[in-house]
């Protein structure tokens, strides 16, 4: 009895170290871009956030037309946004043919535009060198569900100069309980389980190549 | 209570190891699968915590059209404020912080249920009014950025983190001692050959003891009862040579202020508890909610700021709510457990001193963990 209490108290810590859920929703378009020698060279990202958050990011800027930012005016806070994103990887994890490709900073053509009430972020992430992949997969996540990433339902992801590529968009689906428990038993050191699983809770693009 | 089975008391020390172990390594027990990749894919929970997460954030998200909506016709903000409240109750429910703090501070320190219901309720408020007053005197009043709360929050939540790792701290030296005293005293209640041996038998010193605040315990000028089994302890201490001349182990020296000596009377009827409660209110309740300065600020540009401030009041509520329920459950399983103890002295006081031990060093655990950045709370993305 006494012992089914202390079970109990310890499962209402258990939940504790994981983190929040969501506060800033984003709504994801990307471009992957290709160089003409078939390697791609980059991930073009347009973040839109939710109309909370992007009312809260904007809060205390200065505008000459009230309730409209140029992007010159909105160019300290693309700053502050993308440095920070740096922390966390960008959100964006590239593996060609299975193996992890380095992705660096943004280059500097990064911008925030404000339409309609909603705060879209742009940005390109380069490979730090470019690769040639019969398959190329990009996922976009937050670890921590701070973030909830989707993709836009019209155009959530296209490819740029990859003629002969074939890109296919996946949705993430949400993990039931069982898949769960069975993904705490998996040892650590099994290389296959991990990429079978992870993979299916990423927003995720898959690129094939001939 | 002759002999204390030794099966019996390894099983008590490994459960509550198990509770600390659970709390520390669940995120390693996600992390791991994909530790290939940095990081686990978003872990969407399934089961009760999954439904919970999914809720709070349905709720949430429908915040910002309910707040548009009071703006054109007023009744909505009936809903609002009703959605509000179910955001606060599923929001504690939720993972967090401050619910398992509480909760600790509440179990190591031998709390009443009223007294926890005070403490998660005085916790809330004070969380909804430190959002309320950040975005109304950054925001509304010095018109600052997003970037600039940020700062403000940072700084904030610093403060508050330190103020639980203190509180943890200060109980884990407390309850901390008082269990490894006992633990002593055990061990050599036993090596005394099986002989009658009750801890009650050693409460005539505590007139030396009362001014040590930091407790000191000195066997000065009794040596009369312990002697002989000191000498066959001897050998089996392990810790330092001189414990066999302090092994007095009064069941109730423990209170978290640190006199050697059980609570004074006044101290646990009277109005002590809540000033010693206060750090846990302010460490609790200090960082405000993430989600509510969005809400207020968002609220605050379509010029509803008191309604925002309502629907941020109302969320502490139902934050409050679940917080007591469950601070209410700790306290019924440690009542549980000093029903255990006084049924057996000896084997149930140790439990319950390992399990204040436990609840402290929990405390400790988030104290440290938010503050190294172990744990994120919450955060505030990229302003």
């Amino acid at each position: 009895m006494l012992r089914i209490f202390l079970v109990a108290l310890a499962t209402l810590f258990i939940v504790a170290p994981a983190q929040a859920h969501p506060h800033v929703w984003v709504t994801m378009r990307t471009e992957l871009v290709y160089a003409p020698d078939g390697r791609i060279t980059g991930i073009r990202h347009a973040w839109s956030f939710d109309d909370m958050f992007s009312t809260f990011a904007i809060q205390g800027l200065d505008s000459k037309e009230k309730g409209k930012f140029t992007r010159e005016e909105l160019a300290p806070l693309a700053k502050v946004n993308v440095e920070s994103l740096k922390e966390f990887d960008y959100f964006t994890y590239a593996t060609a043919d299975g193996t992890k490709v380095a992705l660096t900073d943004p280059t500097s053509d990064y911008w925030l535009d404000y339409n309609d009430q909603v705060l879209t972020l742009n940005f390109t992430l380069p490979l730090k060198s470019p690769v040639k992949a019969k398959e190329l997969k990009i996922e976009i996540y937050d670890p921590t569900i701070f973030v909830d990433f989707s993709f836009d339902k019209q155009n959530p992801a296209r490819l740029v100069g990859a003629p002969k590529c074939k890109l296919d968009v996946q949705l993430p689906r949400e993990m039931t309980f069982a898949e769960g428990k069975k993904l705490s038993e998996i040892p650590a050191d099994e290389k296959n389980t991990t990429m079978a699983w992870g993979a299916q809770f990423a927003n995720k693009l898959l690129v094939h190549c001939p | 209570m002759t002999q204390v089975p030794r099966l019996r008391l390894t099983q008590y020390v490994l459960l509550v190891a198990c509770i600390l172990l659970f709390v520390a390594a669940i995120d390693c027990a996600f992390a791991q699968p994909f530790g290939v990749t940095r990081g686990p894919a978003p872990p969407e929970v399934g089961g009760f915590t999954g439904w919970i997460l999914a809720k709070q954030a349905e709720f949430y998200r429908t915040l910002s059209g309910l707040i548009r909506a009071a703006k054109a016709d007023g009744s909505a903000t009936y809903t609002l404020l009703g959605i509000s409240f179910l955001y606060g109750i599923f929001h504690a429910a939720g993972p967090g912080h401050g619910k398992a703090v509480i909760s600790s501070y509440l179990v190591a320190n031998d709390e009443t249920w009223r007294r926890g219901i005070v403490l998660s309720f005085a916790s809330a408020i004070l969380q909804a009014f430190t959002a309320v007053a950040v975005v109304g005197i950054a925001a509304a009043l010095l018109g600052a950025t997003a970037k600039a709360m940020g700062n403000t929050v940072r700084v904030i939540e610093i403060v508050s983190y330190a103020l639980i790792m203190l509180i943890g701290l200060r109980l884990l030296w407390v309850k901390g001692r008082a269990f490894l005293r006992l633990l002593r005293g055990e061990q050599q209640a036993k090596e005394a050959h099986g002989h009658e041996h009750h801890h009650h038998a050693h409460d005539h010193d505590h007139g030396h003891d009362h001014h040590h605040a930091r407790g000191h315990d000195h066997g000065h000028g009794h040596g009369h009862d312990n002697h002989h089994h000191a000498h066959h302890a001897h050998g089996h201490d392990h810790h330092h040579g001189h414990a066999h001349s302090h092994d007095h182990d009064h069941e109730d020296d423990a209170s978290a202020w640190g006199h050697a000596h059980a609570p004074e009377p006044q101290e646990l009827t009277g109005k002590h508890w809540l000033r010693r409660g206060l750090a846990a209110i302010i460490a609790v309740g200090l960082r405000p909610c993430s989600g509510a300065i969005i809400v207020l600020v968002f609220a605050l540009a379509q010029g509803l700021f008191w309604i925002g401030v309502a629907s941020t009041f109302v969320m502490g509520l139902g934050t409050a709510i679940t917080v007591a329920a469950i601070a209410t459950l700790a306290v019924g399983a440690r009542g549980l457990a000093d029903r255990f103890a006084k049924a057996r002295p000896g084997a149930g006081m140790l439990l319950l001193r390992g399990l204040e031990t436990a609840a402290a060093l929990v405390i400790v655990f988030f104290g440290a963990a938010l503050l190294t950045g172990y744990i994120v709370s919450e955060r505030l993305l990229g302003v």
